[in-house]
């Protein structure tokens, strides 16, 4: 299992969950956060928001699946994020040991999706 | 010169004010999308701003200055506020200074093209706004101004009621809104989605306000502070408890809860629908004309509109434009000379040739109001484009337009 945390532009995000749903991913979180990359958010504040210092608006989609679903979702989360210009985002992909789902109390691989 | 109608009628455009901004404004802006709420109410305050100044300039002028001899257009001779002063003018109110009637009339002439804003919000470049507003104002809004209500206009003329501009105001912006919606498209990933208002305690409080300023609006129209003004102020407010109250309860039997945002849309369908009758007819009719008005909106909105699927984005016509003529209609009804001895007997009181005017009034004011939004859109959107391009659009007018942001993420 693997935890997939991708960080995208906020105006991406329906570009994204549609990709997402094309392979069958339709678990997630999402939240808006705050960031900068390399370029200190200096050179993208028109299309960012320039919020405190050089911080941008971007949106965090976190989502945990099965090894058969990791590349699909890598895929469709960059399908739909990418514009090819500085900022589109980025995505770590994370070791999940073990998930609980808390009203059945089922874990592991099942308790997944 | 009386005081007491000098006073109610400069605290009335202080209260036509308060329904552009915030009223309209917040009732707007809060329906919108987080990066787009700056826009609206920018929008709002700028045309308080432009057209202000074109009134005073030439629109009072071209609306009510004195008749060129066709009915059609007011002359020049009061551009720039010549001529007009703090003596009354006896052809409009007899009793309070040219210049009361005058700003109290530029309220009206502000508030109208601010109506529209709800069509085209989210998608319109700033640019565009400006010169679609300027040049409504001037060949629509001045034109049929002068019409119904100017000295010697031809409708006017005609026997044609519109108490508080039911027609002027309402019809007038609601089909213009219609068109421009048929003209601009629809707003990007609108059939995936639905996009949900922002920030409705903003729509509650601005639908609160305009509320409160229609009092000026309708019965600031009476241009006294007398027993007409009461009767505006008293079927104002009922037929528009009846329409909010009437639109919950559609909803609660259709949908299952009677929500915010359907009471305040509702109440101000009501608003719209008395503000041509609320001189000419008694109070009980008044609730018939509110409960009336929120099955037609209700209809409109809820049911054509998603059948035909064209983005009037907020309803401009969907309530102000039904709204509007109904209203409209309406008067040609239950208008009676027992109420106000100054209009005329509608059908239900053996004025049947009222009805027939009515609704040639309403007929005029579609096809004009719709032939020259057209002529407008075009110019406009061949000379700078209307539209703002895609990626504007997505990223939000707020940002784009105004390089500015309602809400920060973090304190």
């Amino acid at each position: 299992m693997k935890y997939i945390i991708a960080i995208i532009k906020p105006h991406k995000i329906d570009d994204v969950m549609k990709a997402l749903e094309e392979v069958d991913v339709n678990l997630m979180t999402v939240s808006n956060v705050l960031g900068r990359g390399r370029q200190m958010g200096v050179t993208e504040v028109y299309r960012g928001t320039k919020e405190v210092g050089s911080l941008l608006k971007k949106v965090k989609l976190e989502i945990a699946v099965n090894e058969d679903f990791v590349e699909p979702t890598i895929q469709a989360i960059t399908k739909g994020a990418r514009t090819g210009e500085i900022g589109d985002g980025k995505i770590f992909v994370l070791d999940l040991p073990d998930v609980y789902r808390i009203r059945t109390g089922e874990r592991g691989g099942t308790a997944i999706g | 010169m009386n005081t007491g109608d000098t006073g109610w009628v400069l605290t009335s455009s202080a209260l036509v004010l308060l329904m552009t901004l915030p009223g309209l404004a917040f009732f707007y802006g809060g329906l919108v999308r987080r990066k787009n709420v700056l826009s609206v109410l920018m929008q709002c305050l700028i045309i308080l701003c432009v057209i202000t100044l074109q009134w005073v300039l030439f629109g009072y002028s071209l609306t009510f200055g004195p008749d060129t001899g066709q009915g059609i257009i007011g002359g020049l001779d009061w551009l720039g506020l010549r001529n007009v002063g703090g003596q009354p003018n006896t052809d409009y109110a007899a009793t309070i200074p040219h210049y009361a009637f005058m700003i109290f009339q530029c309220m009206f002439a502000v508030i109208t093209p601010a109506l529209i804003i709800g069509t085209y919000a989210e998608r319109i470049k700033f640019s565009a706004f400006l010169a679609f507003t300027v040049l409504w104002a001037t060949f629509v809004y001045d034109p049929l101004g002068h019409w119904v209500w100017g000295t010697g206009g031809w409708l006017r003329n005609l026997g044609a009621l519109d108490f508080a501009g039911g027609i002027v105001v309402h019809t007038s912006s609601g089909v213009s809104a219609l068109v421009l919606a048929l003209l601009i498209g629809k707003r990007i990933g609108m059939e995936r989605q639905h996009f949900a208002p922002h920030n409705l305690p903003f729509t509650v409080m601005g639908g609160a306000l305009l509320w409160f300023g229609w009092f000026g609006f309708n019965a600031g129209s009476a241009l006294s502070a007398n027993e007409l003004a009461a009767t505006a102020f008293v079927t104002t407010t009922v037929a528009t408890a009846a329409a909010g109250l009437t639109w919950a309860l559609i909803e609660w039997q259709q949908n299952g809860a009677p929500t915010a945002l359907g009471a305040v849309t509702g109440a101000v369908a009501g608003l719209v629908a008395i503000t041509p009758a609320c001189g000419f007819v008694n109070p009980m009719n008044a609730i018939f004309i509110g409960i009336i008005v929120s099955f037609l909106c209700y209809i409109a909105i809820a049911k054509v509109k998603s059948y035909f699927k064209y983005d009037d984005s907020l309803d401009v016509f969907g309530v102000h434009g039904v709204g509007g003529i109904w209203g409209t209609i309406a008067t040609g009804l239950f208008a009676e000379k027992a109420v106000n001895e100054a209009g005329a007997n509608g059908l239900f009181f053996g004025g049947a040739q009222q009805l027939l005017i009515q609704c040639m009034l309403v007929v005029v004011t579609v096809v004009f109001a719709a032939a020259m939004t057209w002529v407008i859109f075009k110019l406009v959107d061949s000379l700078i484009g209307v539209r703002v391009e895609k990626t504007k659009e997505i990223v939000g007018l707020d940002l784009t337009q105004h390089s500015e942001s309602a809400y920060t993420l973090v304190d």
